[in-house]
């Protein structure tokens, strides 16, 4: 049996880092921390001694991390991006899903592929909810926009509700923008009027 | 037929070249199209470019040597086509240090390094430093300042890498005393009131390769036709760079949301260099704070990255002859005087030069002897010569 492994999740939005950490409990007993701080990252990763470290990859912070790649580094021991190592197909899947991993220690590639396998699938995830979350919340903000106009209208041509939509609706549809765009420029210029 | 070519940068000042280039169409003057994509810190680039992401990218000049030498988390070997930029950092430090300074009659020049370095280290504080990466020409800029000012080892500021992005924040935390970064970093610091500029880059070195364009290795030789639009797109948008007339319209451009995303007067101080020193406003003017074309800016000299190479083989116990000869094959200076053969004349007939020998710009011969090589100078005196490296 080999020894449990020690992770590092690197992860300000905790949500997030909860999904990883479930997704990296399902393949196996490992003790993960998550680190939220984004300052003084070296360090205390240095102070941890893992054996991989997870990251995403559009995290500023990863630059800091490069420091632990010099043999030099404060953590006397050697650290490999992923990348270096030769499973192609893997590491594609990996820059994908925008995780990289840091490597301690030539920890063994075998060792390696669950651990990187639940991660590319909750970073997946995780970046799906996100977009989806992204979405609901403009939808909802271009609905209250539209609202705000529509009212706008409706109080300055004294026009019923449906009326001052479709004037809307017809003026999109004129200039070719979406109607969104058109209630957005009525809003953010009727105060000018009054 | 437009060719597109994915191409990444890091959001700062000196990314010009490429957002220039896309913004006013001198990619396709050359039949490209630039299709540029903004990363969120260099590890990622290079990761990009290594993989295949992207074919180009905008990168620290140390960091394809760094890979050549074997330094680092890159395995895949890089190339350099262009210098997209000369100098363009600062160095700065905390209000406190800066009122300890002022206060033992220090005036913050802004272009004195032996000065600037006494009047830090007489403090005799412990110091930390932040660069945004272990290689980059931040770093190296700081390695030589404080070897030339031969401080001992147990006076020296210890060296950490923070991302610029992060850098006020550290300031302002105190876990960092002073840094070393690019523009626009430098001067925002200055605005949230957690430093003050001391030194620009180029008071170390007069002629610094800062950034550079980078391809993977043997991609250029196995795609001429494509490698010689991209550089040559690349230097019609650093002669436009290069006349002052244009820096108000490339500080709006490169402040829109999707590429800085930062104030355009803020970016204005670098490329003006005017560069507002402490939060209490004091200004200084700094000559070619950041070049993109005078002086055949754009050309990857053989002798810089022989520098660089040397340097980085000392700190990290390599050979010194055999990583300044890594180094200068990182360098295409071939690939890029043949691909602008076309369009200028004023480019250098040679690939390496003794670099630091210049303390005034000086005319060199080139096909058409018109080339004013501006210093070159180290704030030391010494001077590196590629062929004598021990």
């Amino acid at each position: 049996m080999p020894k449990n492994l020690t992770i590092i999740i690197v992860e300000k939005d905790r949500d997030r880092a909860l999904q990883i950490v479930d997704g990296l409990n399902a393949s196996g007993d490992h003790a993960i921390t998550v680190l939220s701080e984004e300052s003084g990252l070296a360090r205390r990763i240095a102070a941890l001694d893992p054996d991989v470290v997870l990251i995403d990859m559009a995290s500023p912070s990863r630059d800091a991390l490069e420091e632990l790649a010099l043999a030099s580094g404060p953590m006397d021991r050697p650290v490999a991006m992923f990348v270096d190592h030769s499973d192609g197909a893997l590491t594609k899947a990996a820059i994908e899903a925008g995780v990289s991993a840091y490597v301690v220690n030539g920890l063994q590639q075998e060792r390696l592929t669950p651990i990187l396998d639940a991660a590319i699938t909750r970073f997946h995830m995780v970046s799906r909810m996100r977009s989806e979350l992204a979405a609901t919340r403009r939808a909802l903000e271009e609905r209250k926009t539209i609202d705000r106009a529509k009212g706008i209208l409706m109080k300055a041509r004294g026009v019923s509700e449906d009326e001052a939509y479709a004037l809307l609706r017809k003026a999109a549809m004129d200039q070719g923008r979406k109607l969104a765009e058109v209630a957005e420029a009525l809003v953010s210029t009727a105060g000018l009027l009054s | 037929m437009t060719y597109t070519l994915p191409t990444g940068y890091i959001p700062l000042t000196d990314a010009a070249p490429l957002i220039i280039a896309r913004s006013l169409g001198f990619d396709e003057e050359e039949g490209l199209h630039l299709e540029l994509h903004r990363a969120p810190s260099w590890a990622t680039l290079r990761d990009y470019l290594a993989m295949g992401r992207v074919e180009a990218a905008h990168l620290l000049a140390p960091l394809p040597i760094a890979a050549a030498l074997g330094l680092g988390g890159a395995a895949q070997p890089l190339e350099v086509l262009s210098v997209l930029s000369l100098n363009g950092t600062v160095i700065g430090v905390s209000p406190g240090l800066a009122h300890l300074m002022r206060g033992n009659g220090y005036r913050f020049d802004f272009a004195d390094a032996r000065a600037a370095g006494e009047a830090l280290f007489a403090l005799d504080q412990p110091l930390r430093v932040g660069v945004p990466f272990p290689f980059s020409m931040h770093a190296e800029l700081l390695f030589y300042w404080l070897d030339a000012l031969g401080l001992p080892a147990d006076r020296r500021p210890t060296i950490h890498t923070v991302p610029p992005p992060l850098m006020a924040e550290a300031m302002a935390k105190g876990e960092i005393d002073a840094f070393c970064v690019g523009e626009p970093w430098g001067t925002i610091s200055v605005e949230n009131g957690v430093g003050e500029l001391l030194l620009p880059g180029q008071a170390i070195w007069q002629s610094a390769p800062e950034k550079v364009l980078a391809t993977r290795h043997g991609w250029a030789d196995r795609h001429p036709d494509l490698a010689g639009r991209l550089i040559r797109c690349l230097w019609r948008a650093g002669r436009w760079l290069g006349d002052a007339q244009n820096m108000t319209t490339c500080a709006e451009i490169l402040s829109r949301p999707e590429h800085l995303g930062v104030s355009p007067d803020l970016i204005d101080r670098a490329l003006s260099g005017r560069l507002v020193v402490s939060p209490r406003g004091e200004i200084r003017q700094a000559d070619r704070f950041v070049a993109f074309f005078d002086g055949a800016a754009t050309f990857p000299w053989q002798s810089q990255a022989a520098w660089i190479g040397v340097q980085l083989a000392r700190r990290h116990g390599r050979d010194p002859v055999k990583s300044a000869q890594a180094a200068q094959a990182v360098f295409r200076a071939d690939l890029h005087r043949h691909h602008l053969s076309q369009v200028t004349r004023s480019l250098p007939g040679a690939s390496a030069k003794v670099e630091g020998a210049l303390s005034h710009a000086s005319a060199l011969g080139s096909e058409n002897g018109r080339l004013i090589l501006p210093p070159d100078s180290f704030f030391d005196g010494r001077i590196f010569d590629p062929e004598r490296v021990t």
